[in-house]
């Protein structure tokens, strides 16, 4: 079941065109990215499915139902550009939030302090939110883009501002909210974590979309049919002189002394495996999919030179 | 929904709560009472330092004129040469020395006070005025006129000023009580604009720069943060402004008893602020008359009535322009072109107001205490020397119906500059966002 359905949105800042029709479908209980370079147009469509600005045309439906107020307390936004009341304290700030999500007072300190000791921030409550470090700052946010239990999430570089540690945490927390039946939306750069988290994605780029799928997919159209073939043996001329006779084999020493490494672009290696046995020790086999980086730049790039 | 609310509670609680706030409840009454005080405490204690002044008049008009008090005590040094007296002024013998030239046959016109401190203003007024009446007897004298006969002549002329209303009802009015009264006011509604209103601006700007904005917003339609913020702090200023008249009337009244009860008749002598009304003024029954006449001819109702709508709704025309403002703050020097068009008109209105006060009625006056940008100074210029009803209704209601399209322009202008960084604004740009959907 289709939860967000975004179709056909367009929207104009004066002359500049920030979405052009786009369509995205995200289905419930997945964690969606939504990738771009800078200025593609995502914080607006994020602005949009937040109704911080409205479409010039097209729609955006959730659960089949068009967009509205009623949706706001369903929706939990985490943005890009964000920041707490400094001289606010943290305790009072978070229950601030939860009630303008429409949170009862003593239903949202009860969670919070659940949430709170998750994150190892308890003893932080009666803190003004300026005494607080940047990645502790980053915690109370990420906890008060969550307390509503909201069913859809939208992350914004969640990421940036946290140790590896923390990120952890934070992508632990993520995927046990898309494992409770959350939808994600998440938009970042750190094409890593789009390959660990996101099922499906989008790439964004001058306002309309060029690449959709799910992630899986993507790297199999994207496949180069990429094999690493590493060889350990004490005399390397009879491989090198086996790798001039294909026009598909690259050759290249590794940090090890007496091992060689070939990375063959043929879908079909067996030939070369069997060759290969007879003159050295086979170390490793794989398979190399093409990174979600590679395929980023890959699209990015042609599609600009295209226009 | 309940959220404005909530929006509304933490701008009131959060400004509350500031130490600053607390100072300047505090702090406000106690200045205005010191206004009242310290002349009063100065008045009471002089005398402490005794000036001696002396006396060269080689002219020798004025060698008995001038008489002793309790601030000064004039010592005659016949024969000195006045450099051997500013010697003494020099040593701190005297505190000062008086010199007045010699003259040949003509009337002396000048005299020099040798000092090393500051001259008090009060010694500097009185020596020229016994010298001015010294040298006017004289030449009174010489014309063969008495000036006994003169001081005889002079007469003080108690000029009624009575108002009459189309029904022919006559009211006297005191034009005096009436200009403090209306500079009084005005001012200060002009100083509540500026300084709430400022705060409205300072919050918007906090959140933009903060980034706390879009998360708010991601809740909150920015219209009802807006609002939320001009409210919550509009009680800000009423809760301010209750506090000082509160606190303010308890000390005055403290202070009035303090003085009642230790210099009896102190203040009836009239030494320190002549139109000054004070505690002791009740004892004596003419006051009471006087006071109650004054009281009688100002309409306090309308007043206290017109104040609060005017103070009220002034500040909220202003603070949706300080809002929108606020939202277009990127770092500080971006925002003075901004904010120049808006504190224009309120420059405009207080610097007005002493026109107004001479000339409440004419149309100038009321051109200004209609034009709703104008009007909240302008008019509490005017009240205290009554404006006919509709005058006040017109202007109430054209303020009112500016307040409402400002706040649908300012609305405008705040939501798309709340999310907008690091981009230099020009008034064509700002002008494109009012059609953004």
């Amino acid at each position: 079941m289709t939860t967000i359905s975004v179709n056909e949105v367009t929207k104009h800042y004066g002359d500049y065109t920030a979405l052009d029709r786009i369509c995205i479908d995200i289905p419930e209980c997945c964690i969606y990215g939504l990738l771009g370079p800078n200025g593609a147009g995502k914080t607006t469509l994020i602005r949009i499915l937040n109704q911080i600005t409205a479409p010039d045309s097209g729609e955006v439906r959730i659960n089949d139902e068009k967009l509205s107020q009623k949706h706001i307390a369903r929706i939990g936004y985490l943005p890009e550009e964000r920041g707490l009341y400094k001289k606010m304290k943290v305790g009072e700030q978070a229950i601030y939030l939860a009630e303008l999500k429409g949170i009862k007072k003593a239903e949202a300190q009860k969670r919070l302090k659940e949430w709170f000791d998750k994150f190892e921030i308890g003893g932080w409550w009666d803190k003004k939110v300026e005494e607080l470090s940047k990645g502790m700052q980053q915690k109370v946010q990420f906890i008060t883009t969550i307390i509503h239990e909201p069913d859809i999430l939208i992350f914004d570089e969640p990421f940036s501002g946290f140790d590896p540690i923390n990120a952890n945490l934070l992508k632990e927390s993520i995927l046990e909210l898309r494992d409770k039946g959350a939808t994600i939306l998440l938009s970042t750069h750190n094409m890593s974590s789009v390959e660990e988290l996101c099922d499906s994605i989008t790439l964004v780029n001058h306002g309309k979309s060029i690449l959709q799928g799910k992630v899986t997919d993507i790297k199999r159209q994207h496949d180069t049919h990429q094999r690493e073939i590493i060889v350990r043996t004490d005399d390397k001329q009879p491989i090198l002189a086996l790798a001039d006779t294909y026009n598909n084999i690259k050759v290249e020493p590794t940090e090890i002394d007496d091992e060689v490494k070939l990375t063959l672009f043929s879908a079909s290696p067996n030939e070369l495996l069997a060759q290969l046995l007879g003159m050295g020790q086979l170390v490793s086999f794989k398979e190399v999919l093409p990174s979600m980086n590679d395929i980023f730049i890959q699209e990015v790039q042609s599609k600009n030179q295209a226009s | 929904m309940n959220k404005i609310g909530l929006i509304i509670k933490r701008e009131y609680l959060t400004r509350v709560r500031k130490r600053s706030f607390l100072i300047m409840t505090f702090l406000g009454p106690i200045l205005m009472a010191a206004i009242y005080i310290i002349p009063i405490m100065l008045a009471l204690h002089s005398g402490d330092e005794k000036m001696r002044i002396a006396v060269v008049d080689e002219s020798h008009w004025f060698e008995d004129r001038f008489t002793d008090n309790k601030e000064h005590t004039f010592v005659l040094m016949p024969g000195l040469p006045i450099d051997s007296v500013k010697e003494l002024v020099k040593n701190e013998i005297f505190d000062m020395a008086l010199y007045v030239p010699p003259t040949q046959l003509n009337i002396p016109s000048n005299a020099i006070v040798y000092s090393i401190r500051q001259v008090p203003m009060e010694i500097e007024n009185y020596i020229s005025s016994v010298m001015q009446k010294e040298i006017e007897d004289q030449k009174l004298m010489a014309k063969g006129v008495d000036p006994e006969i003169v001081s005889a002549v002079k007469t003080n002329v108690n000029l009624q000023v009575m108002r009459m209303d189309d029904k022919g009802n006559e009211k006297e009015t005191f034009t005096r009580v009436q200009f403090v009264l209306g500079i009084l006011l005005a001012s200060l509604v002009y100083m509540f604009i500026i300084f709430f209103g400022g705060q409205v601006m300072q919050g918007v700007a906090e959140e933009k720069t903060n980034r706390i904005i879009e998360v708010i917003i991601s809740s909150v339609k920015p219209f009802q943060l807006m609002m939320g913020k001009i409210i919550g702090v509009s009680l800000v200023a009423l809760t301010q402004f209750v506090m000082w008249i509160l606190l303010t009337g308890a000390l005055y009244l403290g202070f009035s008893a303090f003085i009642g009860l230790s210099h009896p008749g102190m203040l009836s002598q009239g030494t320190v602020m002549s139109q000054e009304i004070t505690a002791n003024d009740i004892m004596s029954n003419e006051s009471v008359q006087n006071i109650l006449q004054i009281a009688q001819s100002i309409d306090f109702g309308t007043i206290i009535v017109s104040f609060l709508i005017f103070f009220i709704l002034g500040y909220l025309l202003y603070a949706t322009l300080y809002a929108a403002i606020g939202s277009l703050v990127d770092n500080n020097t971006d925002s003075q072109q901004f904010t120049l068009p808006v504190t224009v008109p309120l420059m405009i209105a207080i610097i007005s107001s002493f026109y107004i006060v001479n000339n409440p009625d004419s149309s100038l006056s009321i051109w200004l205490s209609m034009i709703p940008f104008t009007s909240p100074i302008s008019m509490m210029v005017r009240i205290p020397f009554g404006v006919p009803i509709w005058q006040i209704v017109a202007s109430v209601v054209l303020l009112a119906g500016s307040f409402v399209l400002m706040t649908w322009l300012a609305a405008k202008i705040y939501r798309t500059g709340i999310l907008m960084y690091g981009k230099k604004l020009s008034y064509k740009e700002i002008f494109k966002w009012l059609n953004y959907k």
